[in-house]
C-alpha cells in the first residue's frame, strides 16, 4: 500500500478531489438542462449525489490501469481525465465526442486513458473485467482492472460467473458495486434475497469491504487497499453504499413513485460535496472566496464544454458505415 | 500433402497459430486437461501451458465475456464452445460486447477473437443439442462467420480467423471432426468471404456450405449418374460476408438453383442467398430457386424422424429435379 499524504500534499489532494467532485456535479446538472433543451437524446443517466464514489476510487489508479463501467459513467469518464468537452460532445452525439458520436451517453470510451467503456447491459462487462484481469496477468502485468456497476447486476448471473472466475484464477480485479439502493424504480431488498452485496464475495473466496460512497476519503482509502490486493494477484469486491438523488434517467421522475421526497432530502444532508468543503473549511484548507472560486472555475469549464459540443459538427454521413470491422 | 482428419486440422491450425503468436490463447470447457471434448486441443496443453491453454468453469456467458475482455486488452482469444448449442447463453457477450465494442468506441477498441465449435445437429442429440445457428450470427454486423466443409477448408479459415483483428465465428460440424482430406502443410489461408466451387458444372447450380456440402456433391454425382445433368457445386465457405460474386456468376452460367443448408428455413441463409440472387441475377434464372433446409420443427430424437427432419441427397436431387422442370 502506498504511504497515504501527509500536511499539505494530503491537503492538496482534497483540495482536487473536491474539485472533481463539484466537475461531476456542474457537469451532470448541465447535462440535465442540455437533455430538457433537447440537445442530448436517449438515454441520459447521471450521477448526482454518487460523486464521491468515482473520484474516491479513480484516484488510486495510475496511467496504465484499467477502467470498466455500467451506462452511468459520465463521473469516471471526468475523473479519469476525458476531456469535459469530449464527453459533452459525445453526450450531443457529435463527431468531436470521446466515441466519435456513435455511443452517446452510455458508452463513452477513451482508449488512450485505459477508459474501456460504458456497457449498457446490466452486468455484461463484469465478464469483460475478469478478461481484462486475466490479459494483465498473461502478460505479468501490473496494472489493475476497477470495474463500476450497479447493485441491480449482482442478481445477474453474468456478476457471479464473473467473480468465480476472477477468484479462481486469482486476477488484478477490483469489483466495485455502487449500490444506490434501487435499480431503476426497485429497491434492492424486494428483489434481493442478501441485501448486503459483500456477503456474496464469501461465495468466491473473495476479500470484500463495505464502503461508506458518501465519504470520498473513505472511498479512496478501502479503493487504495483493494488495488493494492489487486496488484498482489487478488481481487476484491467493494460495496460502495452511496445514493442517487436524480431518478434513474433523465426520463424518469424526480423523486418517483418508489422513495419519498422526504428520503430524498434526508440523504442530501450526508451530501460528499458539502461533507468534504465543510471539513477543508473546518481545517482553514480553504475559506468560502476560494470555495466560490473553485466552483466557477469549474462552472466555466463546463459551460465551455456545452458551447464546444453545440457547435461542433455532427458525424459526417459516411462515418455509417465506418468501424463495423477493424482491418 | 498430408491426409489429415478435419478434427487435426484444426489442431494444426491452433498449433501453428499459436507458435507464431504469442498473444494468441485458448479457453474453454474441457480444452486442456480432458483435450478437448472432441481432442480438438489435443497436446496443446501440454505443449502451451495453463495459461495459454484455460479451463474454464461451465460458464459460457462468463468466459465469452472472458475472452472479450481479454482482447480488448490486446490478446487474441480463441474461445471454444463445446457445442454451439451451449453458446446461445454467450450470445449477449458475442453479440453486444465483441460485435459491437469498435462500433460504439468510434473505432477505437478491435475485438480480435474467435468463437469456435460445433454446430448443427449429430446424431439423435435430440431437440436442444441439434440446432445450427447459422443464421442467427451471420445476422450481426460486426461479426464475420466461417463454416468450413473440408479439412484443408477448416485449417485454412481458422487460421485467418485468429489473424483477423476482428470476432470470427467458426462453425464446425460434430459429423466432420472425422473426415479426412488433403490439407496443405504449414502457411494455408484460407481468405474470409470467399467462396469455393467444389465441383464445375453447366446446368444447375448448388449452394451449401459445411455439413450440407457432402450430400450436395452426393446428389451431383446422382445427377450427373442417372439424368446426365452437370451441376455445379458452390460451398459458400464464408456466410458473412458473403461471396455474393461467385454466386451471382455461378447461377448466371447455370440460370438454376438449389440452395442448401442445415438451419431451419424461416428466415435463413438461403433465404439471403435467394435475395441476392433475385436482385444480380433476375434476368438469368429460368425457374424459381428451390431451398433445402431443416424441416421446420425442433429436433425430434427418434433416428427415423431425425433423418426425415435433415437434407439429404435425395431431398437436393427431388428439388434439382423440380428446377430443372423434370417431374
Amino acid at each position: 500500500m502506498t504511504q497515504a499524504p501527509q500536511g499539505d500534499a494530503q491537503l492538496e489532494r482534497e483540495r482536487r478531489l473536491l474539485r472533481e467532485m463539484l466537475l461531476v456535479r456542474r457537469f451532470e446538472e448541465k447535462a440535465a438542462e442540455a437533455y430538457a433543451l433537447g440537445k442530448i437524446g436517449g438515454f441520459c443517466h447521471l450521477y448526482v449525489g454518487q460523486e464521491a464514489v468515482a473520484v474516491g476510487a479513480l484516484a488510486t489508479l495510475q496511467p496504465d490501469d484499467y477502467i470498466l463501467c455500467s451506462y452511468r459513467e459520465h463521473a469516471q469518464a471526468l475523473v479519469r481525465g476525458v476531456p469535459a468537452r469530449a464527453v459533452m460532445a459525445e453526450l450531443f452525439g457529435k463527431a468531436t465526442g470521446c466515441s466519435k458520436g456513435k455511443g452517446g451517453s452510455m458508452h463513452l470510451f477513451d482508449a488512450s486513458r485505459g477508459f474501456l467503456g460504458g456497457h449498457a447491459i446490466v452486468g455484461g462487462h463484469l465478464p469483460l473485467a475478469t478478461g481484462i484481469g486475466y490479459a494483465i496477468k498473461y502478460r505479468q502485468g501490473t496494472q489493475v482492472c476497477l470495474c463500476f456497476f450497479g447493485e441491480a447486476a449482482v442478481n445477474i448471473g453474468a456478476f457471479h460467473e464473473a467473480l468465480n472466475m476472477a477468484s479462481v484464477w486469482k486476477l488484478p480485479v477490483v469489483f466495485i458495486c455502487e449500490n444506490n439502493r434501487y435499480g431503476m424504480g426497485t429497491a434492492f431488498e424486494r428483489v434481493a434475497a442478501v441485501t448486503d452485496v459483500v456477503e456474496h464475495a464469501c461465495s468466491y473466496d473473495m476479500a470484500a469491504e463495505l464502503v461508506n460512497g458518501m465519504d470520498v476519503l473513505t472511498v479512496l482509502d478501502a479503493t487504495e487497499r483493494a488495488v493494492a490486493r489487486a496488484r498482489r494477484g487478488h481481487p476484491t469486491l467493494l460495496e460502495v453504499r452511496t445514493y442517487r438523488y436524480m431518478g434513474h434517467s433523465m426520463s424518469d421522475p424526480l423523486y418517483g413513485v418508489y422513495r419519498t421526497k422526504d428520503e430524498v432530502e434526508e440523504q442530501k444532508k450526508r451530501d460528499p460535496i458539502t461533507q468534504l468543503a465543510h471539513r477543508l473549511k473546518d481545517t482553514g484548507a480553504i475559506d468560502q472566496a476560494a470555495l466560490d472560486e473553485l466552483d466557477a472555475a469549474v462552472r466555466a469549464e463546463v459551460e465551455a464544454a456545452v458551447k464546444y459540443a453545440d457547435g461542433s459538427p455532427d458525424p459526417d454521413p459516411t462515418e455509417l458505415f465506418a468501424h463495423v470491422l477493424a482491418d | 500433402m498430408a491426409t489429415l482428419t478435419y478434427r487435426d486440422a484444426l489442431n494444426q491450425a491452433l498449433r501453428e497459430e499459436m507458435q507464431r503468436d504469442a498473444s494468441v490463447f485458448v479457453l474453454g470447457e474441457e480444452v486442456g486437461v480432458y483435450q478437448g471434448a472432441y481432442k480438438v486441443s489435443r497436446g496443446l496443453l501440454e505443449e502451451f501451458g495453463p495459461m495459454r491453454v484455460l479451463d474454464t468453469p461451465i460458464a459460457e456467458l462468463g468466459f465469452a465475456g472472458v475472452g472479450v475482455g481479454a482482447a480488448m486488452a490486446g490478446l487474441r482469444p480463441v474461445v471454444e464452445f463445446m457445442t454451439w448449442n451451449f453458446a446461445l447463453l454467450a450470445l449477449d457477450q458475442i453479440v453486444n460486447s465483441a460485435a459491437k465494442i469498435f462500433y460504439m468506441s468510434g473505432g477505437q477498441i478491435p475485438v480480435p477473437i474467435v468463437f469456435r465449435g460445433p454446430n448443427g445437429a449429430a446424431l439423435q442429440l435430440a431437440a436442444q443439442h441439434s440446432q445450427a445457428w447459422d443464421a442467427w450470427l451471420a445476422h450481426i454486423p460486426g461479426l464475420k462467420v466461417v463454416s468450413p466443409a473440408t479439412p484443408a477448408d477448416a485449417k485454412g479459415l481458422l487460421k485467418s480467423a485468429i489473424r483477423d483483428n476482428n470476432p470470427v465465428i467458426v462453425l464446425e460440424g460434430e459429423m466432420l471432426y472425422n473426415t479426412k482430406g488433403e490439407v496443405p502443410e504449414g502457411e494455408h489461408l484460407v481468405p474470409i468471404g470467399s467462396a469455393d466451387v467444389k465441383r464445375p458444372g453447366t446446368d444447375v447450380t448448388l449452394v451449401c456450405h459445411s455439413k450440407t456440402v457432402a450430400p450436395a456433391l452426393k446428389a451431383a454425382e446422382l445427377l450427373a449418374g442417372e439424368l446426365g445433368v452437370s451441376a455445379e457445386v458452390v460451398d459458400l465457405r464464408s456466410l458473412r460476408p458473403l461471396d455474393d460474386a461467385t454466386i451471382i456468376a455461378s447461377v448466371s452460367k447455370t440460370n438454376r438453383c438449389v440452395v442448401v443448408e442445415e438451419g431451419w428455413p424461416h428466415a435463413g441463409i438461403g433465404a439471403q442467398v435467394v435475395d441476392i440472387i433475385q436482385r444480380e441475377a433476375f434476368d438469368s434464372l429460368d425457374a424459381p430457386v428451390l431451398r433445402v433446409t431443416q424441416a421446420d420443427v425442433p429436433m425430434p430424437y427418434n433416428k427415423h424422424l431425425e433423418r426425415a427432419a435433415k437434407p439429404s441427397p435425395e431431398k437436393i436431387l427431388a428439388a434439382t429435379r423440380r428446377v430443372l422442370y423434370l417431374d
